[in-house]
């Protein structure tokens, strides 16, 4: 009875977002306000010898300047995100070394990225706040740094954390089937390094926390820009030490998070800690020069991979020993580095398969998952080899990877790995070829390759490039829901699941409109508040709709369930004989005898004039958790066609194609939005983001004139299909989508440039690919 | 990102402004446009004590004829040279390189005074300024004077400009209708600053051969470069494409331009003679237009 769910309702958050109305954390003003600024290491390693705060202290206008002394006994340093640990089964299986490394609140003694917080100046204003910044002085003894991650690990490489002996902070192994025996079976091998560079999620709005106490009912409230508020929460009351539920985090208006804001960074803990200190609120807005340098980075992985195959393009075995860079601190376990192991043979069948994983720490900001998490880098990987292994046997790639195919028949699939999630990875149902096949018709690939070589003649390089991925989608452990009808009529839906761009108002209206056969008008969703559920997780992973979609679902279904037993005793007839429609419940035979919503709602208060059948509980309410069996396999072809100028190295994309499955589409142009966008951030990595350090550990790419970000100048419209094998892991059949835009376009268009480069046979293995690059490379193939 | 405390000025007239500026000069930064000076601000990168904001001023806005010159009030705004009429049949190599300046949003603000006293080597406005062979007029409050771009123009981000001058108007010569004209560009995105970029006008006689060439090179060195060998080169030369060519690459080693992560020093020198190259045949093509051989 699905009558809103797969329309395309028209978002009810871009009202306030277009009219300025919305409300963001620097939106929040209150009455004798503080405001922060935070001194930063300007050395990527180094011995703090001495700060002085005398200066600054004495500045006119500020109230407090902190260090890390100051916070002793106070505020308790950060220990491990255990939101991100390892489930025991799979820490048995691959039994990995991970070694305790949390991010310190303030540097104490020493500092070990350019951009950690050494000091936090409060004042009256922004202005005067960053005025005594600057009067701060620190006296630093610079260390070595180390910037290169091969450097770093090696035995003899100074170490950034005494206390890990040496810089290698985790390392797993995964293995599948046996690896020698099929390499001696191969008739080619292909042996190469594939690099994935550190980037920055960059949301539009920058971190920014605001907080007030209330000393009355000892009441802390917290807005922040985050994707995870129940987490905010729970690690501001354990290192505060404060009574959990006198703490109410806000997410408000959030301009997009991507990741890097999915999990507890220091600011969140000391603002709390200083607006509770001083009784005055306190608020601070990350810059986007605090942004670059302190918000987490991400991906920056190096594969040494070596693929077998036979002369018929079946890959029978594939090897791969990375590192991932993860800057200073690693709180996040195996987070992206195991999604890169469990998604790196993607959607082909790779009987043997061995990874070895490193995660190894630098003098650079710390990494965080973003949109993809360890999915692009793998893609990258896998996708270069297809179309590497189609170069070696000198056929069309699109042969090596049909050849490889995971078949719809063998649905569902065993990987025979582990989920992160601790359960066996299972692709559920999907059909790969049929996926391919869509795509390639989209683009009308032979009539392409036709054109090519016309065009090749005229002096003009067009190529066509191909990239698949499969994706977890909707990660446990849970996502809650409160549905409940109040006394005026209205519906209202409360998640934990906070969003940050997602639609969560929308879609999730829709599918509880659906339960009640009302108009999605008549359903508010309430999200991003802590007061709302006792339990909530957040928005990351591709989870939303997957996990509080489900949780909105069965809440709704269980409430109308509720509700037709209130009507019934109100009407005196069977729930069964009862249809619910409308807002009204009436027996199915006379639809003119009914009770509204609203007098449901209050025949179901507690109390004398209480319908509510004996043996339920009073109230209009109902609260259900969803906890997922496992991940929902999404899965996707993405097809780049692109132009280079041979003479400047320019990359121009003339035509981006994705066909996707995430299963049942909830709203039709909220999935295509998150593609577009997706596909937006993954064009940035394919063609102009990277995060850059010199070799002093300076970041070079600190402002938006270096760090290039894709406008809508560079980003053409996606052509899009879809695909829609509903999951039987939920009861609404979803799969994730957020992400999935954002995997594949680094693998496509590096794809799409070596193919239209064929004739000098280019090699591209890694990204971005920046017209110097390209043309160096054009230049170096032409000499030889 | 907030600057440190400084006195805002806002003269309502000229001649207000040049007593600021006199009183203030070596503490003061004048404002006309802010496109660059507020971030520049906002980053703590210059922490002047006053802020000269010279919008108010109608006298340094507009844009007229004057004989064989256009004449730019130094506060005219980017997008108003975008919509003139006059730039667009006087001095149309001006108008195909304003739209390359920003994005839509910096045309708003930004002002052709501002943009030449900044002097960013990559700057359109000085580029089209220097190849025109344009002037500069520069006021104090005892003086009025007339600098070429070659005057005024010293290294990266430097000019003669002394701390009480202002820029009054920038005079941009009027080619002869006959001419054929073209400006071309590179950046790494749409908005960017230029890689590299290249201006040129040329004009051809009956015989079609070719009997003025003025040629600029913005992005390549510290300020923007006139080639004045393949200016000589061409003269008396019919433009075929094999002549155009040698052209474009004649002059590269007197090009030194400054590598950085978008792109390296040896590639901005090799972009230059491909876009000389583009810009000189399509200064040609049109040249040629109407030109029976």
């Amino acid at each position: 009875m699905s009558k809103y769910v797969g329309q395309n309702v028209k978002r009810k958050e871009d009202y306030r977002l277009l009219t300025g109305t919305g409300i963001f954390v620097a939106d929040i003003r209150l009455d004798n306000m503080a405001e922060a600024a935070i001194l930063r290491s300007t050395y990527a390693h180094a011995k703090i010898k001495n700060i002085d705060i005398s200066k600054a202290k004495e500045y006119e206008g500020v109230i407090d300047v902190v260090i890390a002394s100051d916070l002793e006994g106070k505020v308790k340093p950060f220990t491990e995100f255990v939101e991100f640990t390892l489930p025991s089964n799979l820490e048995q299986e691959i039994k990995p070394t991970i070694k305790r490394n949390p991010e310190p609140m303030l540097a104490k003694d020493k500092v070990t990225f350019v951009g950690q917080a050494i000091a936090i100046v409060v004042a009256n204003n922004r202005y005067l706040a960053e005025d005594a910044v600057a009067l701060i002085k620190v006296e630093y003894e610079p260390l070595p740094v180390l910037t290169d991650p091969y450097e770093a690990k090696k035995e003899a490489a100074p170490v950034i954390h005494a206390e890990l002996n040496n810089n290698i902070q985790s390392h797993f192994e995964v293995k599948v089937g046996n690896i020698e025996s099929a390499f001696r079976q191969a008739d080619y091998t292909i042996k190469t390094q594939l690099k994935t560079p550190r980037v920055s999620g960059n949301p539009l709005e920058t971190r920014g926390v605001v907080a007030e106490y209330e000393e009355r009912s000892s009441q802390l409230q917290v807005w922040s820009s985050t994707q995870v508020p129940y987490m905010v929460r729970s690690y501001i009351s354990k290192l505060v030490n404060l009574v959990e539920d006198n703490i109410r985090v806000v997410a408000p208006d959030v301009g997009g998070g991507f990741g890097p804001k999915c999990a507890v960074y220091p600011e969140e803990i000391v603002i709390p800690y200083l607006a509770m200190k001083h009784k005055r609120p306190v608020k601070w807005i990350e810059d986007r020069l605090e942004h670059m340098q302190s918000t987490r980075h991400s991906r920056d992985q190096v594969h040494d991979v070596e693929v077998a195959f036979k002369s018929d393009g079946t890959i029978l075995a594939l090897k791969d020993h990375f590192l991932l860079d993860n800057g200073a601190h690693n709180s996040f376990a195996l987070c992206c580095a195991y999604n890169s192991a469990a998604h790196l043979r993607g959607m082909y069948k790779i009987p043997n398969y061995n990874i070895v994983g490193e995660i190894v720490l630098t003098n650079k900001t710390p990494n965080v998952p973003y949109r993809g998490a360890g999915r692009p880098e793998a893609v990258f990987v896998m996708d270069r080899l297809i179309y590497m292994i189609a170069d070696k046997l000198n056929v069309d790639p699109i042969e090596v990877s049909r050849k490889n195919f995971i078949q719809p028949e063998e649905m569902p699939y065993e990987t025979d790995l582990f989920y992160r999630d601790g359960t066996h990875m299972v692709l559920e149902n999907g059909d790969y070829p049929e996926g391919l096949k869509q795509a390639l018709n989209i683009v009308g690939y032979e009539q392409f390759r036709q054109e090519q070589i016309e065009e090749r003649t005229k002096g003009r390089y067009i190529g066509i490039g191909v990239s698949s991925y499969i994706e977890g989608t909707g990660i446990g452990p849970h996502e809650g829901a409160v549905v409940r009808v109040d006394s005026s009529g209205h519906i209202l839906a409360y998640v934990g699941s906070s969003p940050h761009g997602q639609s969560h108002e929308t879609t999730l209206s829709q599918i509880c409109a659906d339960e009640f056969g009302v108009s999605p008008d008549q359903v508010t969703v309430k999200a991003g508040d802590t007061s709302l559920l006792p339990y909530g997780v957040g928005t990351f992973a591709s989870r939303g709709a997957v996990t509080a979609g489900s949780a909105v679902q069965v809440a709704s279904k269980r409430l109308r369930e509720k509700f037709l037993a209130i009507a019934g005793e109100m009407l005196e007839v069977a729930p069964n004989d009862l249809e619910m429609k409308e807002g009204k419940v009436y027996p199915k035979a006379l639809p003119s005898k009914f009770v509204t919503l609203r007098e449901i709602a209050l025949a179901a208060k507690p109390g004398p004039r209480s319908k509510v059948p004996e043996g339920m509980e009073p109230g209009a309410s109902v609260t259900h958790y969803f906890i997922p069996p496992s991940v929902t396999f999404s899965s996707g072809f993405h097809v780049a066609i692109v132009e280079v100028d041979k003479q400047t190295g320019f990359v121009t994309i003339l035509k981006y194609v994705v066909i996707h499955d995430c299963g049942r589409v909830l709203n039709p142009m909220v999935v295509d939005g998150q593609i577009q966008g997706g596909v937006a951030q993954g064009i940035g990595g394919a063609l102009y983001e990277e995060i850059i350090y010199d070799e002093n550990g300076q970041l070079v790419t600190g402002t938006y004139m270096d760090y290039l970000i894709p406008t809508a100048m560079e980003v053409p419209v996606v052509e899009m299909g879809h695909q829609e094998f509903l999951s039987p892991r939920n009861p609404i059949g979803v799969k994730g989508v957020g992400e999935g835009g954002a995997i594949c376009p680094p693998a496509s268009i590096a794809n799409a440039v070596c193919d239209a480069m064929k004739p000098l046979n280019i090699k591209i293995n890694s990204v971005p690919i920046s017209p110097n690059r390209l043309r160096d490379l054009i230049q170096l193939a032409e000499a030889q | 990102m907030k600057p440190p405390k400084f006195s805002y000025h806002r003269p309502g007239n000229y001649a207000e402004a040049l007593d600021l500026l006199d009183q203030y000069g070596e503490d003061a930064k004048i404002m006309s446009g802010g496109q660059s000076l507020i971030p520049i601000l906002n980053m703590r990168l210059s922490t002047p004590k006053h802020i000269i904001d010279l919008s108010r001023i109608d006298d340094l806005k507009g844009i007229r004829q004057e004989g064989n010159m256009i004449v730019i009030g130094g506060m005219t705004r980017h997008v108003e040279v975008e919509n003139s009429d006059l730039i667009k049949k006087k001095c149309p190599l001006l108008f195909e390189a304003i739209r390359w300046v920003g994005h839509t949003q910096i045309r708003n603000r930004g002002t052709v005074g501002g943009s030449i006293a900044h002097a960013d080597p990559s700057a359109e406005l000085p580029c089209v300024l220097t190849a025109l062979r344009g002037e500069i007029v520069i006021v104090s409050k005892e003086e009025e004077i007339t600098v070429s771009p070659e005057e005024f123009f010293l290294s990266f981000l430097l000019t003669s400009l002394e701390p009480d001058q202002l820029i009054k108007e920038v005079r941009f010569p009027i080619i002869h209708e006959s001419c054929g004209y073209a400006f071309e560009e590179v950046a790494r995105r749409h908005g960017d600053f230029a890689l590299v970029e290249a201006a040129a006008v040329i004009d051809v006689d009956e015989t079609g051969r070719i009997s003025e060439a003025l040629i600029a090179l913005g992005g390549a060195n510290a300020v923007p470069f006139i080639p004045e060998e393949v200016e000589r080169f061409l003269i008396g030369k019919k433009p075929d494409e094999t002549i155009l060519k040698e052209a474009a690459v004649m002059q590269l080693d007197d090009l030194d331009p400054e590598g950085d992560i978008h792109g390296s020093g040896e590639y901005r020198r090799h972009l230059s003679g491909i876009l000389l190259e583009k810009a000189l045949c399509r200064a040609a093509d049109r040249a040629m237009e109407g030109v029976e051989i």
